[in-house]
């Protein structure tokens, strides 16, 4: 394989990696951490999406309109949250049915307020000389991978962290330490949210955004968060890796449909051979070596 | 036993007999056996989408079937009778477009329907259309093929739009074409009618890809077109996801290569959505665009903003809804009936119109639609100008011998079976 060629397989693997961990990493807040089962994460998407789209036409510079609606997206998740999700912890289906009627609302309601577009943003930056790809597609890398440590160091070195994680493994016990449970469920969720929102915003001038966006990114999004498995960071990493490599190698290859195609026949064969995910093999895998020495 | 007290006997009794009171009511209403229902003027079902994927398209085919038979009662009726119209919304969802399909029939007993954007939903409700032998105006561009005595495909066919824009890329950029196309039957029929137009002019596609409709990455796409280094793209892209592929093209700097189309600007007016230039150097194959410069379809145009607060573009579709209700107007009129037997006869006795996009001739033996084809232009500021336009008769039914004023069939004919280049 020639250097050029080498580089445009890089360039796409990195396309397609930010776009599964910008996708997935909501949603695995929410599923993986929370246990809701989110099928209006698209909707989430969305909201950022359009804040940002319109944030832009009423004249605000990109990266602000961004933060605005990253902001957006956790201020609406924050409400539903209060109104509507916290009846339905520790109930994993009617979580599903919930969220699903809520998607079907929010994309008709959206359509009904706005029409059927938004106002169009545009790809910032120019182009990569080598690879004659959109220079925006690193950014989108580097904020990805950011996102990931940001996380990891938001819930693992603060106080916030360790409170709202002990929340989620057992919330009687944490209250009895005195944790304020009620408002950890409320925080993560919109946290959820926001990352939600900040995929909708960042890919505003890369997709079309129409009252459908959302649906775009659900298949990707849910099959990471399924192959990934419960640790909601090194799941999305690894699933992202995993899935990102196998869909760049056979679109490369053998065009965008056979891309598709083979991400998803991967994932079945992981989910068949690892029905916790990458991460339950891995602590499977520990507990063994465990035992061993 | 004692008391008054229903037997199983009584009720099965009482309920046949407000059965057949429904019945009656049923025939009252010129449901079942058409006795009509005290207004003999005709009904018209227009079911198109106000909502769901194809809203974008379908709310203006929608309001420009409406205005035209508001034009029309307001100028006296249809034969001295003014029309009532059936208009549901079928929320671009297949089924529900059987449902109400049939409920037009069987309920509203419609004198004409016009109904549908996508050649699935076409193909999902034609068993009912032909099982009733119902008048029926389909009028989105499409891939074509249709042979049907009842059906009026109005929309220009693939071998009309690309029968225009491919040889003018040709001449004007080289001979080695890259195809791209939604994966579905109009994708990849298109596809194939751009090798077959190719072939006929010493031209070769040297490359092709069929895209999932709900792609909308085009990172890999782009660099397969870059290293096949076409004169120039033919693009059959179809819907919202796919229209990212302009923005995504403008980014990577593929701006020099240009882009032929027959599915984008007309209908879901990417050049208006979409922020300039990322349409530069698009050329689409188009029987009409709103921006047509002609006196007639300034005023069309000026009528339809009037009409409407929020008036959305008026796309290619739209158009042939308009010019339609006045075709089937005519031969109304010249049968004295609204049967729908006598008025397919009139329709097939050969019937011009003046559309917005310039006269019209119905065909008769194929009732497709003879129509005046340009090539559109959109430059750096999507500023759309067009070329000279030219008729294009819809040859291949033709080629493949469908001849509906002799011979009432209901086929879909496919280039594949008559074409060795596929």
């Amino acid at each position: 394989m020639a250097t050029p060629e080498l580089l445009n397989l890089g360039f796409e693997f990195v396309e397609i990696f930010a776009f599964i961990v910008l996708a997935t990493v909501g949603l695995a807040v929410i599923f993986g951490m929370m246990g809701i089962i989110n099928l209006a994460h698209g909707e989430f998407i969305l909201v950022g999406a359009y804040t940002t789209s319109f944030a832009v036409a009423a004249g605000l510079p990109l990266a602000a309109a961004m933060a605005v609606g990253v902001l957006a997206t956790a201020a609406f998740g924050l409400v539903l949250e209060r109104l509507i999700i916290r009846r339905l912890y520790g109930r994993l289906l009617d979580s599903m049915v919930v969220t699903w009627g809520i998607s079907l609302v929010m994309i008709q309601l959206t359509r009904i307020a706005f029409g059927n577009t938004a106002p169009g943003v545009g790809i910032p930056f120019g182009q990569l000389p080598v690879v004659d790809g959109p220079v925006y597609y690193l950014v989108l890398a580097v904020v990805a991978v950011g996102v990931l440590g940001g996380l990891y160091a938001l819930f693992m070195w603060t106080d916030f962290g360790v409170r709202a994680r002990a929340t989620m493994q057992d919330e009687a016990t944490a209250r009895s330490m005195g944790v304020d449970t009620d408002r950890m469920y409320t925080a993560t969720f919109a946290i959820g949210s926001g990352l939600a929102g900040l995929a909708g915003a960042l890919y505003a001038p890369v997709m079309t955004v129409t009252p459908e966006y959302g649906t775009s990114f659900l298949v990707e999004a849910f099959v990471a968060v399924v192959v990934g498995g419960s640790s909601v960071l090194l799941g999305t990493i690894l699933a992202s890796g995993f899935l990102g490599t196998v869909n760049a190698a056979f679109t490369n290859l053998a065009g965008t449909f056979m891309g598709q195609v083979a991400m998803l026949v991967a994932a079945i064969v992981a989910i068949r051979l690892m029905p916790d995910g990458i991460t339950g093999l891995l602590s499977d895998l520990r507990e063994k070596w465990g035992e061993s020495e | 036993m004692t008391g008054p007290r229903c037997s199983r006997r009584d009720v099965l009794a009482g309920g046949s007999a407000s059965a057949l009171a429904g019945l009656a009511g049923c025939v009252a209403d010129g449901g079942l056996v058409g006795l009509g229902d005290g207004s003999s003027g005709p009904t018209v079902a227009i079911l198109e989408d106000r909502s769901g994927t194809f809203a974008l398209t379908g709310t203006a085919k929608y309001r420009t079937t409406k205005l035209a038979i508001e034009e029309i009662n307001r100028d006296g009726g249809i034969l001295g009778e003014e029309i009532d119209v059936f208009s549901p919304d079928p929320q671009s969802d297949n089924m529900r477009y059987q449902d109400l399909t049939r409920y037009a029939i069987y309920r509203e007993n419609v004198d004409v329907m016009w109904a549908g954007y996508s050649s699935a939903t076409r193909e999902a409700i034609r068993p009912i259309v032909n099982e009733h032998e119902q008048l029926y105006f389909y009028t989105t561009q499409y891939e074509g093929g249709v042979c049907d005595k009842t059906v009026f495909p109005l929309g220009a066919t693939a071998r009309q739009q690309l029968g225009a824009v491919v040889p003018y890329m040709i001449e004007e950029y080289g001979d080695e074409i890259y195809t791209i196309a939604a994966d579905y039957n109009f994708g990849q029929l298109s596809g194939d009618w751009v090798k077959i137009i190719a072939e006929e002019h010493g031209a070769e596609v040297v490359g092709e890809e069929y895209i999932p409709l709900d792609e909308s990455q085009f990172g890999s796409t782009i660099n397969d077109i870059r290293s096949a280094d076409p004169d120039f793209v033919m693009s059959m892209l179809v819907g919202q996801d796919h229209s990212s592929f302009y923005e995504q093209r403008l980014a990577s700097g593929l701006t020099d290569v240009p882009i032929g189309t027959s599915t984008n600007m007309a209908q879901e007016r990417e050049h208006l959505r979409i922020d300039p230039p990322a349409l530069e150097d698009v050329y689409a194959g188009v029987s009409y665009m709103e921006e047509l410069p002609t006196e007639r379809n300034e005023a069309f145009v000026e009528r339809y903003d009037d009409r409407w607060d929020d008036a959305e573009y008026i796309n290619q579709e739209a158009q042939n809804n308009y010019f339609s209700v006045y075709l089937y107007k005519e031969a109304v009129e010249r049968a004295g009936t609204f049967d729908q037997a006598a008025v397919i006869e009139e329709l097939e006795s050969g019937i011009e119109v003046e559309a917005p996009e310039g006269d019209v001739a119905l065909d008769p033996a194929t009732h497709h639609v003879e129509h005046n084809m340009r090539v559109a232009h959109a430059d750096e500021n999507h500023e759309i100008t067009f070329d000279d336009e030219r008729t294009i008769e819809p040859s291949f039914l033709h080629d493949v011998g469908c001849d509906l004023t002799s011979d009432a069939e209901q086929t879909q004919y496919e280039p594949a079976d008559y074409y060795e280049v596929i």
